[in-house]
């Protein structure tokens, strides 16, 4: 066993660290929202195409450093530290890994144009009825002649507004909510018949409805793999925000130390007083465990399907607990100041708690925890 | 003793109810359903319908405009009004300022605010924080410096809420800078209009407008609105904050809260099952409706002693640790219930926005009222700060 990261890794998370302490303070987050586009695209250019960060986790044949699970979870944990609002989970961790793990042409192109910046990937997979089950999917791809007709509603899709591509699920044939029967798609997210009604997150990022009017798309767009595949994806996208959530602990703890450290009431600093003494040694204890977490399923994501799921329900529901602890924690801790728009904490604490819901509440993933480990006995 | 209301209190709630069915505004209750930002005039028209009919105090002593409820009217009352989803009244003036003042002010002082508490002409607003004084609220710096028949009065205060409507706020101040800490304070009743106050907004996580800071440069106050002695204003604060615990238990609106969430979670699916036959989410619905029907005991407990002539003493910081505890929790899982449509970020519409909503429509406030609900275990002294009051008060340690 060896739970070190090479020499690679860490100079690809000190590269990262660098360029977001210089690139993404608060105040210039602050204003990349409030942008019409709501993001600098600058900054997408610089991790892809100037610091080649975007090919890490891909193969050297097409281009990549040959990294994966261990090279995500290293960038969305340094993500999280600033709270970035950069598509890296749609784009590299569910387009990318989507196309990784189906392989062939459309991989071969798509890949090479993810790593120059080129693609920005949005994941819709949520529908308005579905709430977290993958499998309950209305919208229909049908098959006509060499491609197919999507037509649907894809709910809260993340960095839509933003993407050239849409990874998208939906049903070939059977009935909602079978598992067969359900497909991925990677498609241009310009083509005719998507239409889109676009928002900003209440965590700082921009989304969107996505519609699909009888939009023709190739044959070639279908990512082959089913249910299997969109699961895989998922839970890689699940582990790679609890990495998210890591850097995201952290930065509130630190942070709540430091303010604790200059506020002072009743004449002294208010970290002296014991009970937010042992309230931030508990957010240490809990942010510990999302590392350790994180990284169990970091490692166990190449396993077989249901251990790999077992491990990965394992995470998000220990995850999503402990980062509503810390951010309540955070948020208390400093008091009033906490809850305005003037500070970070209350940003952090806002993104934190859409990762407790993103890809299934803890509620949810317990009970695919429990289905798949404590079969119930007949 | 006994839990069952009498033939009169049965009477007494269906005249409330067809009260509050007649006579709640129909402008407020439509922009309430839209989720429409409320006004400083659609908090006021319900508190003018209940002026007008004398009900709008029910906690005064009558000889200042009260009812002359019963406990149990009183509690009925609260229930009726959160069973049909009235607004809550604005608690500066009619639960707040107007207690110290028949308690503490003078006849004039008397006889000039509490009829415009009660009429809704003066809208008020509590200078209390300071930046530098939070829980250490005693160690507050506003100074008020006496010139004359006024004081004048410098300094900054903070988390003052709906300051930018307020005609009027009560005021802690610093007269005395030898005394000890709570010995040198005063409590002053000052005209937001005076010269030299500025309001400044604070936005906070659900994009709200609540709070201010309220600066004060060379205000003249009249010394005739001090309340109390100088100097002994503190009297006045304990007083009032003790008051403030009991209301910040929100019995009532927290019954309606997990009414509607029921409501919601029974119609919401989930594959086949609805939410509410989660048994994950069902177990959390029951928990809840549990701690606040323990919550509820307590108040009535309180109250009862209340009724008898006790004033709320340390005892109600128990009603603020759970209230606004059950008030987060139940912010938390309506968020958990709005599962991927908690996210899209919702202002609520402004007026002749005819927009739809992202989401269902219940979902659009979830995660802002979340955030903003994490202020109640902040605001009205913190629940540490309840928990020193209860270890030192209570259990004398």
């Amino acid at each position: 066993m060896d739970l070190s990261t090479t020499e690679t890794q860490g100079m690809l998370r000190d590269t990262l660290a660098r360029f977001l302490a210089d690139n993404y303070s608060f105040d210039a987050r602050q204003k990349m929202l409030a942008s019409p586009e709501g993001r600098d695209p600058g900054i997408w250019r610089a991790l892809s195409s100037e610091l080649g960060l975007t090919c890490a986790p891909f193969a050297e044949e097409l281009g990549g450093m040959g990294g994966g699970a261990i090279e995500n979870q290293i960038m969305m944990e340094e993500l999280g530290k600033v709270i970035a609002i950069e598509p890296w989970l749609q784009t590299v961790v569910a387009g990318g890994g989507a196309l990784v793990a189906a392989g062939g042409p459309l991989a071969e192109a798509v890949i090479p144009q993810i790593i120059a910046g080129e693609a920005v990937i949005a994941f819709a997979y949520a529908e308005p009825q579905g709430r977290y089950n993958l499998a309950d999917i209305g919208t229909t791809a049908k098959s006509d002649g060499s491609g197919y007709v999507l037509n649907g509603h894809k709910g809260v899709v993340y960095a839509a507004p933003w993407a050239t591509h849409l990874l998208v699920t939906a049903r070939t044939g059977g009935g909602r909510r079978d598992r067969g029967g359900v497909e991925l798609f990677l498609i241009d997210a310009t083509t005719k018949g998507i239409s889109r009604r676009d928002y900003p997150t209440v965590d700082g990022f921009r989304a969107s409805e996505v519609y699909f009017e009888n939009v023709a798309i190739p044959g070639e767009a279908l990512l082959p793999g089913g249910i299997d595949l969109i699961e895989r994806v998922v839970d890689e996208c699940t582990i790679a925000v609890c990495a998210e959530a890591t850097g995201i602990g952290r930065a509130m703890l630190a942070q709540t130390q430091d303010y604790t450290g200059q506020r002072k009431q009743f004449g002294v600093p208010i970290s002296k007083f014991q009970v937010l003494q042992h309230r931030m040694a508990d957010m240490l204890v809990e942010a510990e465990q999302i590392a350790s977490m994180a990284l169990m399923g970091t490692l166990r994501l190449d396993q077989e399907a249901a251990a790999r799921k077992a491990a990965v329900s394992m995470v998000k529901a220990k995850v999503a607990k402990s980062i509503r602890f810390i951010g309540q924690s955070a948020v208390q801790t400093h008091g009033g100041i906490g809850i305005t728009v003037e500070l970070a904490i209350g940003h952090y604490f806002k993104r934190a708690t859409m990762i407790e819901g993103q890809f299934g509440s803890a509620d949810y993933h317990l009970e695919r925890y429990e289905a798949l480990t404590m079969p119930a006995s007949t | 003793m006994n839990l069952e209301f009498s033939a009169e209190d049965l009477a007494f709630r269906d005249e409330v109810r067809a009260f509050i069915d007649k006579s709640y505004p129909a402008q407020l209750r439509g922009k309430q359903d839209e989720g429409d930002e409320l006004t400083k005039d659609d908090f006021l028209s319900w508190h003018k319908v209940l002026a007008a009919k004398g009900w709008v105090a029910p906690a005064w002593p009558v000889e200042y405009g009260g009812t002359g409820w019963s406990q149990t009217q009183r509690y009925i009352w609260s229930e009726e009004t959160a069973r049909a989803d009235c607004i809550r009244l604005m608690p500066f003036g009619l639960a707040m300022v107007g207690p110290v003042i028949y308690t503490f002010g003078t006849p004039e002082q008397k006889a000039k605010f509490l009829p415009r508490i009660l009429s809704g002409e003066d809208w008020w607003c509590q200078g209390y924080s300071e930046p530098g004084a939070g829980s250490d609220l005693a160690s507050l710096r506003t100074k008020a410096v006496r010139e004359g028949d006024d004081y004048v009065v410098n300094g900054q205060k903070t988390w003052t809420t709906m300051a930018q409507h307020a005609d009027w706020g009560f005021f802690l101040v610093r007269t005395d800078f030898e005394a000890k800490m709570q010995e040198g304070i005063s409590f002053l009743l000052i005209d937001m209009k005076s010269p030299g106050i500025e309001v400044r907004p604070i936005i906070t996580l659900g994009g709200e407008h609540e709070v201010n800071e309220v600066w004060l440069d060379n205000v003249h106050v009249p010394v005739a609105n001090r309340v109390y002695e100088e100097n002994k204003g503190w009297t006045c604060a304990k007083f009032l904050l003790a008051h403030e615990r009991v209301g910040i238990a929100g019995v009532a609106s927290s019954k309606r809260g997990v009414e509607k969430l029921k409501a919601v979670a029974a119609t919401e699916m989930e594959g086949d099952r609805s939410l509410l036959a989660n048994p994950f989410f069902r177990r959390k619905v029951a928990e809840l409706e549990i701690d606040l029907a323990a919550l509820e005991y307590t108040e009535l407990r309180t109250l009862a002693g209340m009724a008898a002539g006790k004033n709320p003493g340390p005892e109600s910081s128990v009603l603020k640790i759970k209230g606004s505890e059950i008030q987060q929790r139940l912010t938390e899982l309506t968020l958990e219930m709005a599962g991927h449509y908690g996210a899209p970020y919702y202002r609520g519409f402004g007026e002749g926005d005819n927009e739809h909503p992202i989401g269902p429509e219940w979902a659009n406030r979830a995660a802002p009222s979340y955030f903003n609900t994490r202020k109640t275990t902040i605001y009205g002294g913190s629940n540490e700060i309840q928990r020193n009051v209860i270890a030192k008060m209570v259990l004398g340690l």
